[in-house]
């Protein structure tokens, strides 16, 4: 019943696509088999998977690059009132800079370097990293906390098995909001002032106004981030939340 | 709250504080432990210091299961010795269990677990049967004086009820309502015999007269 209507929204929207490929010609709405057939050849030719992998891997290191900073100084602010009154009108700041400012000051300072780029898709995640991770920072239990204190518990396992669980939901409301925000800087960024990947591609077939392979880029890349969010990230925040399925 | 409160405990005898709600016991407890550090005093700890401890509240984590939680917090202990702590509490069976899927008297046996676990040279339980039914009460007596008779361990054990402490305690401290001051200790004759309602009577006489004194 469920799966029913999906498959009957997806077909709903496919017939849309075709109607309206037809309504405005080929050239402005190419129709759903010749965005097909470009993504074959496309595959065929290599470009394909070699500018998906490119972009995927610039995803997973500023994503990583974000969460890593972001928790570590959400952490900090969440518990720490003296570093939060000195980080908050930083933050409020970089919460407020617009994604472009940030890519092309990067661009500007740093050269057209991966580097430059990366830091600039991390800078326009951390800080909403940041505000998630001190909200989960601040609701921790303190009893938990006497808790590791008595017993003597190692920093390290504190965080592994005392805080990092009790922020799991703060970290997997910011892992979601965080890779669908990310994909779009990095397709910016690449488009801005990278040689390949995603947007590289998508910015060429705007000059060409090849609406074709646009649509070809684009919806790949929308399968693959739902793949992952599908086969990774579900999967995952399953396994983290296994204690509270099993009722008593 | 607490005012000129002096005592000392010798090696592996079990002192229970008694008094009145709200009279400081835990607040005392938690000075002893080092969760608290707003008071004038000194508290003098055993040699190596290693404190165990049991709340009120059993204080698990949700997210990792029983014997996780023992292990955590006792990385020392083997499994020789943590099967016969499951054993002893009937935890057996719940090793691989969450606490969400536990009672109130299981969670209370595992926290019990965890602190044995870690073998402290000081074991401070504030009021480890509160809001149990009389019948799990008796039962989780037993198993806590059959721990400590096995491994004797210096224990503080915090509580409003005369019976238990005389269940358990070697001696007891009897503390005024607040700001409490100590003003009875009473040793117990036959420490964790099952005390005669009799014998309970006696002692609670004892320490009502102390309390008019005080």
């Amino acid at each position: 019943m469920n799966l029913a209507q999906r498959l009957g929204s997806v077909a709903l929207l496919l017939a849309a696509w075709i109607i309206g490929s037809h309504l405005v010609g080929p050239r402005l709405l190419p129709s759903p088999q010749a965005v097909a057939l470009a993504i074959i050849h496309e595959a065929r030719s290599g470009a394909l998977m070699f500018n998906l992998g490119v972009t995927l891997l610039r995803v997973a290191a500023s994503f990583t690059l974000a969460m890593a900073l972001g928790t570590v100084i959400g952490l900090a602010m969440g518990r720490n009132p003296v570093v939060n009154r000195l980080a908050d009108p930083w933050l409020v700041v970089l919460l407020n800079l617009p994604a472009l400012v940030i890519i092309v000051l990067a661009y500007v300072w740093a050269g057209l370097t991966e580097i430059a780029a990366l830091v600039a898709v991390a800078l326009n995640k951390l800080p909403i990293a940041i505000v998630t991770v001190r909200e989960g920072a601040r609701a921790l239990d303190p009893a938990l906390d006497e808790m590791a204190r008595v017993f003597r518990m190692s920093g390290w396992v504190r965080l592994r098995h005392v805080i990092i669980p009790q922020l799991a939901p703060y970290l997997a409301a910011a892992t979601r909001s965080g890779l669908s925000l990310v994909w779009k800087i990095v397709l910016i960024v690449e488009l801005l002032g990278r040689p390949n990947g995603v947007g590289f591609e998508i910015g060429v077939a705007f000059q060409l106004f090849d609406v074709t392979r646009i649509l070809a880029y684009a919806l790949t890349f929308v399968v693959v981030m739902l793949a992952i969010e599908t086969f990774l990230v579900q999967p995952f925040e399953r396994y983290v939340s296994r204690w509270r399925i099993r009722p008593a | 709250m607490l005012d000129a409160i002096s005592f000392a405990l010798s090696n592996g005898e079990v002192a229970a504080v008694v008094g009145p709600s709200g009279c400081g016991k835990t607040t005392l407890l938690r000075i002893i432990v080092g969760l608290d550090r707003d008071f004038a005093g000194n508290v003098v700890l055993p040699a190596h210091g290693r404190l165990g401890i049991v709340f009120q509240e059993p204080r698990l984590l949700p997210w990792r299961t029983v014997e996780e939680n023992v292990r955590l917090a006792a990385p020392q202990a083997g499994e020789a010795m943590l099967s016969a702590l499951f054993a002893t509490l009937g935890l057996t069976q719940h090793r691989r269990h969450y606490p969400g899927e536990l009672s109130l008297g299981l969670a209370r046996r595992v926290a019990l677990a965890r602190a044995f676990a870690f073998e402290p040279d000081l074991l401070a339980l504030d009021e480890p049967f509160v809001s149990l039914d009389a019948a799990l009460v008796e039962r989780l007596r037993a198993e806590l004086i059959e721990l400590v008779s096995r491994r004797p361990t210096t224990t503080l054990l915090v509580t409003h009820s005369i019976e238990e402490a005389v269940g358990l305690a070697d001696r007891i401290l009897l503390l005024s309502p607040s700001p409490a001051r100590l003003i009875a200790e009473v040793p117990i004759e036959r420490p964790r015999s099952l005390a005669s309602a009799a014998e309970i009577a006696v002692i609670r006489d004892k320490l009502r007269a102390a309390a008019a004194y005080g």
